[in-house]
């Protein structure tokens, strides 16, 4: 039986994946996944409209689960799709989350209206929204970094109020209730229209009627136009630039110069009609019709665009961050009883999460064609990817669990974190123009954010030795060892790689600003890295710690590290000032209490730790103590 | 040796000293850290590290409360050397350890040359305009001009520092005195309806012939923001004053025109130059943006290089994370003006040292991989050893 649990255990794991890696379905007759593959222009990046709708829901609403009000759960397509044809029911739906109790005394709303005591629909907000604009426009000039958790939470609200005015303008208006009809009869009098126009403007005989008609339906494409930021038009076949991309609106707009209504805009209005209409045959027809155009033009960019539907569907992310869960408990039972089963278990376990983990960081790769670390969302999956193969190795090593356990640890809290950084939008962003060096990206990025991993590598490891000491009597002199091995080690490891990638980010900084050094903070976060790690070593050479010591001071290194990985950001100076989140501070605070916490129980006298209660069990001076920095003199 | 030599050396060379400074070190870094807040990154740098003790000011009495950068980073170095003469022992086995160390002290020299020696100007270039001077960031001087020779100007340049002492400055070129009446070191203006201030100066025109009046405001140390001095200067030749003039570190000001002594001059608070033997001409600016975004793609400068004597006249383009380096001085693509497409703003520097880090650096690296190397292998000879007798 035991002999059977680590397979087993592999053969579910393996089976997990491969269940998140299946095809996404049509949940009705409507085939909203082909409508999911079709490519916008966003922020600079081609991409499905399937990530428009993924991340517009994580940014509005924390999550990508959309409830209609019979109870039945959306696709995020789905919701996307009633956005931007069928706004009226959308609004309906509960997607602004408002946490702030002043906001929502604004809107003269309780939680409890709100679906999870925190969503609430537009038709809610509608009445007041004249006053969060005004709210807003006070906040706005207040300068980031000082504004109240209040007018930062209206700011907040306001911006996705703005974003959703822009999906809705995205492709048809969203005031006419048939837009495709409107432009088809468009379509035939748009030379006449524009005739009667000029005779109007000047004063001549014209046909009325036919002047207001143009005149709105241009007035509304304007509005298109200008209120959204979605280049959903491809661009014109005799159109050089790829990039070229247009709103629905401005397309639309051409439609007096050239007289002919441009056919993507028109195949979206057709898409509105038929959804509007619940006419599925249409509607799919019409994907296969729109889809096959756009193949003879853009097919590389979209078999891209298609993988990244495929990518966004499987979540390998989440699908990671469960098996490190899994692993996380199965490893701590191992401790307890069956360690040999339950340990190689968690072991296949952590290496499945791994491999589908890094399966993720090398898809994101290929789709932005970049290096894996681009913002701070990348590097939160990055530091874990790291933290978790060191610890491969080490479990691979010592096999006694330890090294599963810190790595399904700093695995979850690593993709938590991503996920949280998620939440502001879409993560696959176009380079600043000072940080677009594939080169640098791939030298110093990656090897400081690897010294970043070490160090909350060596950090978690001395959790476990203070955890298990104190409370627990697992921890035996052997345990005890290797663990001061494991840390020694990882110290050594984490010296090297933030050294080196700090030195990079200084050749990096010479070669773009002409100085090496410019005492910038997230540098200057780095180099507390350095040189903490340089101090362990020191103090450890010099016989100046001894195991505990060196567990303490490998603690004391996770809050350098969070410090310099997201304090230094929330400082708002410096060029590298990317990132700024104000729950993270409270987050990031209530981490380095922790910390102290831990190091505070660290330094309870040994007799107190139930491991050694029993005096003969206290762990004696390390073996050695390096003999090369041993004063000369002494000897 | 004395024993209170003794005890001297052993300070100096003990590993305890290097983990207290390395402490401190870590403290002075994330204090500065956290002061760039109010400070910017400029004046941190003067109030932490390039000093020996940071400054907190009791009223008018500086005292110090911790040590600065200098102290530190002289203390590692003075420790590291000691050490190394007089607690290490050669051999191989260490070779990694004292490659590092080596690394180290030349990096922190290096820090230490830099800060003496780098200079760091800013070049802001229109379209088809040749220039042959960069601009300090910070610094400003009083520029009194000679301009009678229509072929070359005399230029007599006078450091804000010795204006703002107030003290009369005689220059051997100038048949005046230059004297400070007052100094302030950044101002705000407004329009003035007259031509002299209330103490009676003359107030300075901007291009349109509008001039400006001048009050004192509060330094800044914000890095977008730069302070505009502002003086009241007057000349006094052998028959008395020549004029008084309120002058201000501000670009658009117009330099006053005075006559004296059949020499004709010009006077003007401005920007520190650093004139060159060489000039600068932008043909053109990029700036591209991201499809429907207002993120930068990038930036880049057209540039003609020319020297006087026609040995030089090249094409040249700088962007992003490709500088222009020519004449001992390196040219980077630094900034832009938002409303104006045919500007650009390059960072010129000058750091001699600027090698010394690449060759520390290395040094460093490699002594690490050494080091940690040979404690890697020896741990897996040692495990190699052990697992036979664990079977």
């Amino acid at each position: 039986m035991k002999k059977l649990v680590p397979l087993l255990a592999l053969v579910l794991a393996v089976g997990f994946v491969a269940s998140t890696l299946r095809p996404p379905k049509n949940p009705a007759a409507f085939d909203v996944v082909g409508f999911s593959k079709l490519p916008v222009l966003v922020n600079g990046r081609l991409k499905p409209l399937d990530t428009v709708a993924r991340s517009s829901l994580l940014q509005l609403q924390g999550r990508q689960r959309v409830e209609h009000a019979d109870g039945r759960t959306l696709l995020p397509i789905e919701w996307l799709i009633d956005v931007v044809f069928r706004s009226e029911v959308a609004d309906g739906y509960r997607t602004f989350e408002i946490v702030h109790p002043d906001v929502l005394a604004l809107f003269a709303l309780k939680a409890e209206d709100g679906e999870g005591e925190k969503r609430f629909s537009l038709q809610q907000l509608q009445p007041k929204i004249a006053e969060l604009q005004r709210q807003a426009q006070l906040a706005q000039p207040v300068e980031a970094a000082v504004r109240t958790p209040f007018q930062r939470a209206v700011i907040q609200l306001y911006g996705n109020l703005v974003h959703y005015q822009r999906l809705r303008h995205a492709f048809v208006s969203p005031t006419r209730q048939d837009f495709l009809g409107e432009l088809l009869k468009f379509q035939d009098n748009v030379s006449a229209g524009v005739a009667a126009v000029r005779a109007k403007m000047a004063n001549q005989p014209h046909d009325e009627a036919l002047v207001k008609t143009m005149t709105e339906l241009g007035n509304d494409f304007v509005v298109m136009a200008e209120s959204t930021t979605f280049l959903t038009i491809p661009p014109d076949a005799n159109e050089t630039d790829p990039t070229a991309w247009k709103a629905a609106g401005a397309a639309l707009l051409e439609t007096f110069r050239t007289g002919r209504v441009n056919a993507s805009a028109l195949a979206y209005a057709g898409f509105a009609h038929a959804w509007r209409n619940n006419q599925p045959e249409q509607f799919n027809k019409l994907i296969e019709l729109f889809r096959t155009d756009l193949d003879k033009r853009f097919a590389p960019q979209l078999e891209k665009v298609s993988a990244e539907t495929r990518f966004n569907a499987a979540q390998p992310f989440y699908t990671s961050m469960t098996l490190y869960g899994v692993a996380f408990f199965v490893a701590i039972f191992s401790w307890l009883v069956w360690p040999q089963a339950l340990g190689q278990s968690a072991f296949r376990w952590v290496a499945i999460a791994w491999v589908v983990a890094t399966a993720g960081i090398a898809a994101r790769m290929w789709l932005e064609g970049r290096p894996p670390v681009t913002n701070l969302y990348s590097s939160a999956l990055f530091v874990g990817w790291g933290a978790v193969g060191l610890c491969l190795i080490l479990e691979y090593i010592f096999r006694n669990a330890i090294g599963s356990v810190a790595a399904s640890a700093i695995g979850f809290s690593t993709l938590l974190i991503a996920h949280h950084l998620s939440l502001s939008g879409d993560t696959l962003e176009m380079m600043r123009a000072v940080l677009d060096s594939n080169f640098w990206l791939a030298t110093h990025v990656i090897v400081v954010t690897a010294g970043y991993s070490a160090t909350f590598l060596a950090g978690f490891l001395a959790i476990i030795y203070i955890v298990r000491g104190a409370f627990t009597r697992s921890l035996d002199k052997a345990t005890a060892d290797a663990l001061a091995r494991m840390v020694y080690g990882i110290v050594c490891f984490a010296t090297l790689f933030s050294f080196v990638g700090t030195i990079l980010g200084g050749i990096w900084a010479d070669q773009s600003w002409g100085r090496f050094w410019g005492w910038d903070p997230k540098e200057n976060g780095a180099l507390l890295i350095v040189v903490w790690n340089a101090i362990i070593l020191h103090a450890r050479w010099g016989g100046m710690i001894k195991q505990r010591g060196l567990m303490n001071l490998a603690l004391f290194g996770n809050i350098v590290t969070s410090w310099s990985w997201f304090g230094t950001n929330m400082l708002g100076v410096g060029l590298h000032s990317y990132g700024f989140t104000d729950a993270a501070f409270v987050v990031l605070s209530t981490f380095v209490a922790s910390q102290l916490v831990l190091i505070g129980i660290g330094c309870i006298p040994l007799t107190w730790w139930r491991s050694f209660k029993d005096r003969s069990r206290i762990p004696a001076a390390p073996e050695h103590v390096e003999e090369e920095v041993a004063p000369a003199s002494s000897r | 040796m004395t024993e209170l030599a003794r005890q001297f050396r052993d300070f100096f060379v003990s590993l305890k000293l290097t983990v207290v400074l390395l402490v401190l070190s870590m403290i002075l870094i994330f204090a500065a850290t956290i002061d760039q807040v109010n400070l910017g990154i400029w004046a941190v740098q003067e109030k932490y590290f390039r000093t020996f003790f940071v400054l907190w000011h009791a009223g008018d009495v500086p005292v110090p409360v911790f040590p600065g950068g200098y102290f530190i980073g002289g203390l590692l170095l003075i420790n590291l050397v000691a050490a190394h003469l007089y607690r290490f022992k050669r051999s191989w086995r260490k070779a990694g350890i004292e490659l590092t160390h080596a690394g180290l002290i030349l990096l922190l020299l290096g820090e230490l040359f830099t800060g003496l020696w780098q200079e760091d100007f800013s070049m802001r270039l229109e379209q088809g305009k040749p220039k042959n001077y960069s601009e300090s960031f910070r610094a400003n001087e009083l520029a009194i001009v000679d301009t009678t020779d229509p072929k070359e100007d005399a230029v007599v340049a006078i450091p804000e520092k010795l204006l703002a002492s107030g003290e009369p400055v005689q220059h051997p070129q100038l048949p005046f005195r230059v004297v400070a009446k007052s100094f302030a070191p950044n101002s705000t203006f407004q329009l003035a309806d007259r031509e002299t201030s209330s103490t009676g100066a003359m107030l300075p025109a901007i291009d349109d012939g509008r001039r400006l009046d001048f009050v004192s405001a509060p330094v800044t140390y914000k890095q977008d923001e730069r302070n505009i001095p502002y003086a009241q200067v007057e000349l006094i030749g052998a028959e008395g004053s020549l004029g008084s003039w309120i002058v201000a570190a501000h670009p658009a000001l117009v330099p006053f025109r005075f006559e004296h002594a059949g020499r004709t001059y010009t006077i003007a608070l401005r920007f520190e130059r650093a004139y060159k033997p060489f000039t600068l001409t932008l043909l053109k600016f990029s700036h591209d943006r991201y499809a429907g975004t207002e993120i930068p793609k990038n930036f880049s400068s057209n540039i003609r290089l020319q020297t006087p004597d026609g040995t030089e006249d090249r094409e040249v383009l700088i962007y992003m994370n490709n500088p222009l380096r020519y004449a001992g001085l390196t040219f980077y693509q630094a900034s832009f003006e938002p409303d104006n497409p045919n500007v650009t703003i390059l960072q010129v520097v000058r750091n001699p040292s600027w090698l010394i880090p690449y060759i520390a650096c290395s040094m460093m690296t490699l002594g690490l991989l050494v080091q940690f190397g040979i404690h890697l292998f020896g741990f897996i000879g040692k495990r190699r050893a052990v697992r036979p007798s664990l079977a």
